[in-house]
């Protein structure tokens, strides 16, 4: 019975939400109201458990006791876990955000944000030269004429076929490099290169496109499957 | 005659419990425990000669167990696995950085038993403020090479205007807000779903800025739903700063720069729902998005808005290009904010990117001419520049 009800109530809320099609309703008003209030209050509750408290009154020696691995270490060593004074400081920073909440030292709350952005800016600049610029330049690095072997000896159409796809690469990486060049208008020959490269782009936005939606398509039919099978057994 | 028939059993009997009786294997020898070198902390590298029982014939060593425990004497529990042949591995799982932890190994058999290893240790995981492995010294060059070249460009655009070629997605900008203002109908601003360290969201925020202090001029509503708790602070900050510098303060309403849920599907609910109640005349997607994208721009479509897209993500431009009357690809994001703001800073990061882009394809056409030279060539006249790229 419990398993029933939470079915229909599961089915009402799926054909609330897609009655949004259709247009603008009640009932859609009513579901979205309830989806947003849910996942508020599941991820207030997530956040405050899993990361506020373990953070903040564990590792800075407060408690000890409230994560697990923090209870194994203070069940077998017989002391507290040793404090960790990086989230003292990062509690620091969160007070002061809440400081926006008093017009008079709003100010206050732009630090934590500055030091915020600030260094996940910088911790982005390693990660995006080492994997995007180093990999992309080694991974276009390709010979134009790419001989293939078959059996020992050398197979032409292969090697046609694995030289076009390198020409292709690396023609597509240079004539999309050179479209996202700001510096300089679009024209003649420079212009030319361009229009190649958001060609290429193009054909990649389409391909992304396909795909994409035939992944949609899927989690459209498994939405369905669960009404007319799991809710309705309208399917065997 | 007869005892040898008797005895027969009890020598079969005695041989079945021989041969099923479990034999340890030999553990593993010289185990030593050391933190890991430049890392973020919290891993421990471990290495030990590997038991001799491995390749025995009768219930050969299957693998490894690590064990660790913060003293000596009290209970190991494990935090990870090592297959049969290996002599190393890293620890990183339950280690928490400044506590000391003590290791064994467990050499475990195909019978099940297992032999355990003097025990290692106490290591201490700690970071390293230095990464000193030689793969990171191409990257403070490239480091050095790039933030040169955008300093050098900001204080060449803080003397002289740079040129930025125009874009037709910003000049719709512009557009956008004066339709908003002719039909008296509000302007939707999304700033995606990234938080605000996102280099998409950054270049969104100066776009905000630039709509925020149009739309005060015009006395146009402007309405930003946000869905991260942080970028909703900076939002607020940015259009109230904004119709502060348009010189009407009065104007800005608190209540239309709002948080609204920071859960993705949740968050597209209610902004779908804004968008057929409130009919914005112009919708702005600008920053980082995923499987909401053709979403928002689909209900945008069917509430008549006119709609500006932005994103550096690849899967959603492609939505966003179908679904939009404009779309920013990629870096032209980056490009329009500083192409509105005109801001030294931001224009000089754009040529400096572009310098950048001519080293990029230069490296690449040089590699691609490396390849295609005879192999003394290559390493006479590349060499260098082949150990520096590609690490040969």
């Amino acid at each position: 019975m419990p398993g029933m009800v939470s079915l229909t109530l599961a089915g009402f809320l799926t054909l609330g939400i897609m009655s949004f099609v259709y247009k603008d309703n009640p009932i859609y008003k009513f579901c979205e109201s309830i989806f947003i209030g849910v996942s508020a209050g599941y991820y207030f509750v997530l956040i405050f458990y899993q990361s506020l408290l373990p953070q903040l009154t564990d590792k800075i020696g407060l408690t000890g006791a409230l994560t697990d691995s923090a209870l194994a270490y203070y069940r077998q060593s017989g002391s507290l876990a040793s404090v960790q004074w990086f989230n003292l400081i990062a509690a620091v920073l969160g007070m002061m955000m809440l400081m926006r909440l008093l017009p008079k030292i709003g100010w206050i709350s732009r630090w934590p944000l500055a030091f915020v952005i600030g260094s996940i800016a910088g911790l982005k600049l390693i990660g995006e030269l080492q994997t995007n610029i180093m990999t992309q330049i080694q991974k276009s690095i390709l010979p134009l004429w790419a001989p293939q072997y078959v059996d020992g000896s050398l197979s032409l159409a292969a090697s046609i076929g694995q030289s076009l796809t390198n020409i292709v690469l690396v023609g597509g990486i240079l004539t999309g490099v050179i479209y996202f060049f700001f510096s300089k208008e679009h024209k003649g020959v420079f212009g030319g290169a361009a229009r190649v490269g958001i060609w290429f782009l193009m054909v990649t936005f389409g391909a992304a496109f396909g795909l994409t939606v035939m992944s949609r398509m899927s989690l459209l039919i498994a939405r369905i499957d669960f009404l007319l099978r799991d809710w309705l057994h309208l399917l065997g | 005659m007869r005892k040898p028939l008797i005895l027969f059993p009890l020598v079969f009997l005695f041989l079945f419990v021989f041969a099923s009786a479990q034999t340890p294997p030999t553990p593993v020898d010289s185990l030593q425990a050391v933190d890991t070198p430049d890392d973020a902390g919290g891993q421990v590298d471990l290495t030990w000669k590997p038991s001799p029982d491995e390749g025995r014939a009768v219930s050969p060593v299957i693998g490894y167990q690590i064990l660790a425990a913060p003293a000596a004497d009290s209970t190991f529990v494990p935090i990870g696995t090592a297959s049969a042949g290996a002599t190393s591995v890293t620890a990183k799982d339950r280690l928490e950085n400044g506590r000391p932890y003590y290791f064994k190994i467990r050499a475990y058999a195909m019978d099940s038993s297992y032999a355990e290893s003097e025990v290692a240790g106490p290591v201490v995981p700690k970071g390293s403020w230095w990464n000193t492995k030689p793969a990171y010294l191409r990257i403070v060059i490239w480091m050095v090479f790039v933030v040169g070249f955008i300093l050098y460009n900001i204080r060449k655009a803080g003397k002289k205007e740079l040129y930025i070629r125009p874009i037709a997605g910003i000049d719709a900008i512009d557009e956008g807000i004066g339709r908003a203002t002719e039909m008296g109908r509000p302007i939707l601003f999304i700033c995606g779903l990234g938080d605000a360290a996102q280099a998409a969201t950054l270049a969104a925020f100066s776009v905000l800025g630039r709509v925020a202090q149009k739309t005060a001029q015009y006395q146009t509503r402007l309405i930003v739903p946000c869905y991260e708790p942080i970028v909703f602070t900076i939002c607020q900050d940015i259009v109230k700063g904004a119709y502060l510098n348009a010189g009407r303060p009065e104007a800005y309403n608190e209540k239309d720069v709002f948080f609204v849920v920071y859960d993705q599907f949740p968050y597209v609910a209610a902004v779908n729902g804004i968008m057929l109640r409130e009919k914005p005349a112009t919708n702005f997607y600008l920053g980082q998005f995923y499987a909401e994208s053709l979403m928002l721009a689909e209900t945008g479509f069917e509430a008549g808005s006119i709609q500006i897209a932005g994103t550096d993500q690849l899967i959603q431009m492609s939505f966003f290009i179908v679904a939009c009357d404009f779309t920013l690809i990629g870096e032209e994001l980056f490009a329009a904010s500083a192409y509105l703001s005109k801001e030294p800073e931001q224009v000089g990061s754009i040529k400096g990117q572009d310098w950048g882009k001519v080293i990029f394809a230069g490296l690449s056409i040089l590699g691609v001419v490396s390849v295609l030279l005879d192999e003394n060539l290559r390493v006479h006249f590349f060499g260098f520049f082949r150990k520096l790229m590609l690490n040969e």
